[in-house]
């Protein structure tokens, strides 16, 4: 069963958004970390860069595939998390902690309401099985 | 003997199939008027013996290739040991395709992996790809490496980079959002000044420099990547001659980020342009970013080593639009052949054939210079060329030299650079003997009279 934290806002893409003072911390979920398998690099933008909702922003590369990773929320990026660069394992040890990915300034503070919360994202993994 | 597979009850079948009563209705299509109508105008079926002295006569024509050149401007004259021409007519080698389904070819993927080796090893970098078509196109795909790394936009190529390099470049890069800019030389020296470099800036994702240079000078490579590296851009360098890797200090040293390289030089033919080989290599830290193919070296559960593609998400098989670039395969077989010229032979056998270059060349321009009204116009070192600068027409002066004394002199610059007429490239190898040299000197200073 994926861990899937209550405090998260989550999209049908398997990303997880955590939102504070407007600016969206962003990551892939326990499900989509476990469904890629090992993950050997991940790309990430670079700060500055201006994203729309739905963009993909990076990509992740694990011993099966490659993989784009798409922002839920559209801003400007405030911060890359740079120490996947070394680190990518991290993604599959820790996806809501360690291994976030970017930091977005939101442009409309209130677009991660939209998401789906824990409850709503299980219900769609458990569809989705 | 006829060469044609199937019968020609087997052919009536099969127009009939398809509705047509000859095999010149499939051409139906094509216009009367271009087309042939008529048998092709050559002799009757010959008998092996005669069709090969009918050969060798038609060979005997092509005097130019026995008359002694001093060409050189990106295309060099090196002795081959045989053994290369030996090895790569292996059938296991010579019909070989790039790996598509590349594991199960090991013995491809491990002289790919030794090139590899070689490449890094020559050129002082950390990492080299399996090679790309030459060293142009290797050239346009650094410059895109580099904007890729850098993510910025303005390129600064120096005057003093093989024309014909800038020129695949600008074409290769012509439908993206690149801007090239030139970088002059310096006149007096002949190469590029680092204190000369106005137009670098924090905008530039890199400074492209070659060394030796198209005028044979040898760049301060250290001084300008230095300069390059202080707004936060890419050092290019290309290495047309790759046997001055031999004997210069490696690119790697010079804190080079990328290297681009004809490796024409190693074992290589000259032969109307082609094939050719280009070299690429770059840090460990840009590999991501690589063009081309790439070969590691893995073990298997049990602890046997073997070897693999890597990295292949860079390429466009797997992700075509993300992909570093379009180039899918490599100079397999030239590429082979440039790996067994290195291992043949050796550090020690290159440091030696580079000497050779740099002293025969470096007597030819003494001798040259010496002649009345000849003058070496650049003062910078040199390595296995030198430009010459003529008491009149360079164009002139070559010309006469090849209809009166059989010489095929250099290259005149005057079809790239217009302002100096009289200048001509001259290329010494270790192919060039001593009496050639000679006569070349006694040639022009009979002609220049």
């Amino acid at each position: 069963m994926a861990n899937i934290p209550e405090n998260l806002h989550y999209s049908k893409d398997h990303e997880w958004v955590e939102v504070k003072d407007g600016v969206a911390t962003v990551g892939i979920t326990d499900y989509a970390q476990h469904s890629l398998g090992d993950v050997v690099y991940v790309d990430l933008p670079r700060v500055g860069d201006n994203l729309a909702s739905h963009e993909a922003f990076g990509s992740i590369e694990s011993v099966k595939a490659v993989s784009e990773v798409f922002t839920p929320v559209a801003g400007e990026i405030v911060e890359v998390n740079d120490d996947l660069n070394d680190t990518p394992e991290s993604v599959n040890a820790d996806p809501y902690g360690a291994a976030w990915m970017i930091k977005v300034k939101m442009e409309n503070a209130l677009e991660a309401d939209a998401m789906l919360n824990a409850a709503e994202y299980e219900e769609y993994l458990s569809e989705n099985e | 003997m006829r060469y044609i597979p199937n019968s020609p009850e087997e052919r009536g079948e099969m127009l009939k199939l398809v509705g047509l009563d000859s095999a010149a209705d499939l051409f139906r299509s094509i216009p009367g008027d271009v087309q042939l109508n008529r048998a092709l105008k050559i002799t009757e079926p010959l008998a092996e013996s005669e069709l090969i002295s009918g050969m060798e006569k038609l060979a005997d024509k092509n005097t130019a290739a026995k008359r002694p050149s001093f060409l050189g401007a990106g295309a060099y004259s090196h002795y081959s040991p045989t053994v290369v021409d030996h090895l790569i007519q292996r059938s296991e080698f010579f019909t070989s395709y790039t790996p598509y389904q590349p594991e199960i070819s090991q013995g491809t993927l491990q002289y790919i992996f030794e090139f590899q080796t070689l490449v890094c090893q020559l050129t002082g970098m950390e990492v080299a790809n399996a090679s790309m078509y030459d060293g142009s196109t290797a050239l346009a795909e650094a410059v895109l490496m580099a904007q890729r790394v850098t993510r910025k936009d303005k390129v600064i190529i120096a005057q003093t980079v093989h024309p014909e390099y800038l020129e695949v470049t600008k074409t290769y890069t012509q439908h993206g959002d690149l801007k090239i800019e030139t970088l002059h030389f310096d006149n007096e020296s002949g190469r590029i000044s680092a204190d000369d470099l106005s137009n670098l800036d924090d905008k530039c994702a890199a400074l492209v420099i070659q060394s030796p240079n198209f005028f044979g000078c040898i760049e301060d490579v250290k001084a300008l990547a230095d300069k390059a590296h202080s707004v936060g851009a890419l050092l290019i360098l290309v290495v047309t001659e790759a046997i001055s890797l031999g004997l210069l200090k490696s690119p790697g040293e010079c804190d080079a980020d990328i290297v681009v390289a004809e490796g024409q030089s190693f074992g290589i033919p000259l032969s109307f342009g082609g094939p050719y080989l280009g070299l690429f290599a770059t840090k460990e830290k840009y590999v991501r970013n690589l063009p081309g193919r790439l070969v590691g070296v893995a073990y298997d559960k049990n602890g046997n080593r073997g070897f693999v593609l890597t990295l292949a998400t860079r390429e466009q098989h797997i992700r075509r639009e993300k992909a570093t670039s379009n180039i899918c395969t490599n100079q397999g077989l030239i590429a082979l052949a440039a790996t067994i010229y290195m291992e043949t032979m050796g550090k020690k056998g290159l440091q030696e054939v580079a000497v050779q270059n740099a002293q025969k060349a470096a007597y030819a321009a003494r001798r040259i210079s010496e002649i009345e009204g000849f003058s070496l116009p650049f003062s910078a070192p040199k390595f296995n060329e030198f430009v010459v600068r003529a008491p009149k027409s360079a164009d002139e002066i070559l010309s006469k030299l090849l209809s009166e004394k059989a010489i095929v002199g250099g290259l005149s610059l005057s079809r790239y650079y217009s302002d100096n007429p009289n200048d001509f490239l001259v290329c010494v190898t270790e192919t060039s003997s001593r009496e050639q040299i000679d006569n070349l000197v006694e040639g022009l200073k009979e002609i220049s009279k």
